[in-house]
């Protein structure tokens, strides 16, 4: 059988849910043995491939990268998991939603900024207006929270996902665990 | 002793198919806890009084085609409860969805991350995303007072505080002003919580906060620990009643 195609990405998040990813340590050698990390940040391709079967997106949805980027996600995954807090509820990046894009920007690039204030218009993508939850912009299949999940519980959502099955999720974690 | 406890009779009735005895007085919710039986709620706390507000504890009554909170409804002879079912679960989870969606619950930052009643709940009843939009108000934190403070961002509005301050401690500091989403917690009819003369700094109402709404200063992340006192009993020794 062939091996299945995972992937991993990292929108508006602190990257602890790959750190989390990581903490799988010697598990890492039992998923690899059924499936193949196509893309990911901590491998490196780089762009998304055509056909992934299970895609573990971590962080919220903040910037027009992030927008373009899920968007793209979605349409070439089978199962796309909102994986962490991030991605989940918006978490603490979405704090900014309470004061507004415009003010963090002030905050960031003129109130903190002491040699040439502005507010960087290349290479850094705009941010949206609102930061929202993955499931806020596209379909989501599996929601995982945690701030991080634990490694146990990716391993445990991993290992019934590739064998087919629907991983019983609050069974595993919480918000904020 | 109240009079209707002395005019108590024991009654017979089933929660889910379980043939239980109660006494007259007691609420539905009542004698389900005290029968082991899950039935979820966020308002009501033993030893104070009821008043509804989560509407968590929805039951089905055979007979009514009503949900029915189980808190606001005594028991009766051969009544018939239904306390888990599909139509109950879906309205349980949506208000517990609505409760996230209307203030800002970041848990992963939280004082009571992990000793929280709503994230508990949220688990338990199978919560794992919120399918409403976020409303994020802009609410304030009132830390004017020497010991605790007053994060509006994860009040729910149980007003589990305001009944304590004033049933058990006698203070009435607290009380909810404004309606609907606009509702918000008040000390003193509206006066900054340090600057209250009424507040004694007995700390019930930070201790029974379902939430990290009410917790003392100088706790992190994680670390608001409520002590959840045992108000019933703490009754049941002030009027030496044989409850």
């Amino acid at each position: 059988m062939a091996k299945a195609r995972i992937a991993t990405v990292w929108l508006d998040g602190c990257s602890g849910c790959h750190m989390s990813f990581l903490d799988l340590d010697e598990r890492l050698l039992a998923v690899a043995e059924q499936a193949e990390l196509v893309y990911s940040p901590l491998v490196d391709f780089k762009t998304f491939p055509d056909e992934v079967d299970v895609t573990l997106v971590e962080g919220a949805v903040a910037s027009e990268e992030d927008l373009h980027k899920i968007k793209k996600i979605r349409a070439h995954t089978k199962t796309l998991i909102a994986f962490g807090d991030c991605a989940v509820t918006a978490n603490v990046p979405s704090m900014r939603n309470l004061v507004g894009k415009k003010a963090v920007l002030q905050h960031a690039y003129f109130e903190l900024a002491t040699l040439d204030p502005q507010i960087p218009t290349l290479v850094v993508p705009p941010l949206l207006d609102r930061v929202r939850p993955v499931h806020d912009v596209v379909k989501v299949d599996v929601f995982l929270p945690g701030c991080p999940p634990s490694a146990d519980t990716i391993f445990a959502a991993l290992v019934e996902l590739l064998a087919g099955r629907m991983p019983d999720v609050p069974a595993l974690t919480r918000f904020g665990k | 002793m109240s009079p209707t406890m002395t005019e108590a009779t024991v009654v017979t009735l089933k929660i889910d198919d379980r043939e239980i005895s109660a006494r007259s007085d007691q609420t539905v919710l009542e004698v389900a806890w005290e029968n082991d039986v899950f039935v979820p709620a966020l308002c009501h706390y033993e030893g104070l009084g009821d008043v509804g507000a989560c509407r968590l504890c929805l039951v089905e009554i055979k007979g009514s085609p009503k949900l029915t909170p189980a808190c606001a409804i005594k028991v009766v002879q051969d009544m018939e409860v239904i306390t888990l079912s599909e139509r109950l679960q879906k309205y349980r989870r949506s208000i517990i969805e609505l409760l996230f969606a209307e203030r800002n619950h970041i848990c992963s930052v939280c004082v009571s991350n992990g000793h929280c009643e709503l994230q508990w709940l949220a688990q338990k009843l199978g919560v794992d995303h919120i399918r409403y939009p976020y409303l994020y108000p802009k609410v304030s934190v009132d830390a004017s007072h020497e010991r605790f403070a007053l994060d509006h961002n994860r009040c729910i509005l149980c007003a589990r505080c305001v009944r304590a301050c004033d049933e058990v401690e006698g203070a009435h500091v607290w009380d909810l002003l404004g309606r609907g989403v606009d509702t918000r917690l008040i000390s003193d009819l509206g006066t900054p919580w340090g600057e209250s003369e009424t507040c004694t700094t007995c700390g019930k109402c930070v201790h029974i906060c379902p939430t990290g709404a009410l917790f003392e200063k100088g706790k992190s992340v994680a670390e608001m620990v409520h002590a959840r006192p045992r108000f019933a009993a703490m009754a049941r020794v002030r009027n030496n009643s044989g409850r």
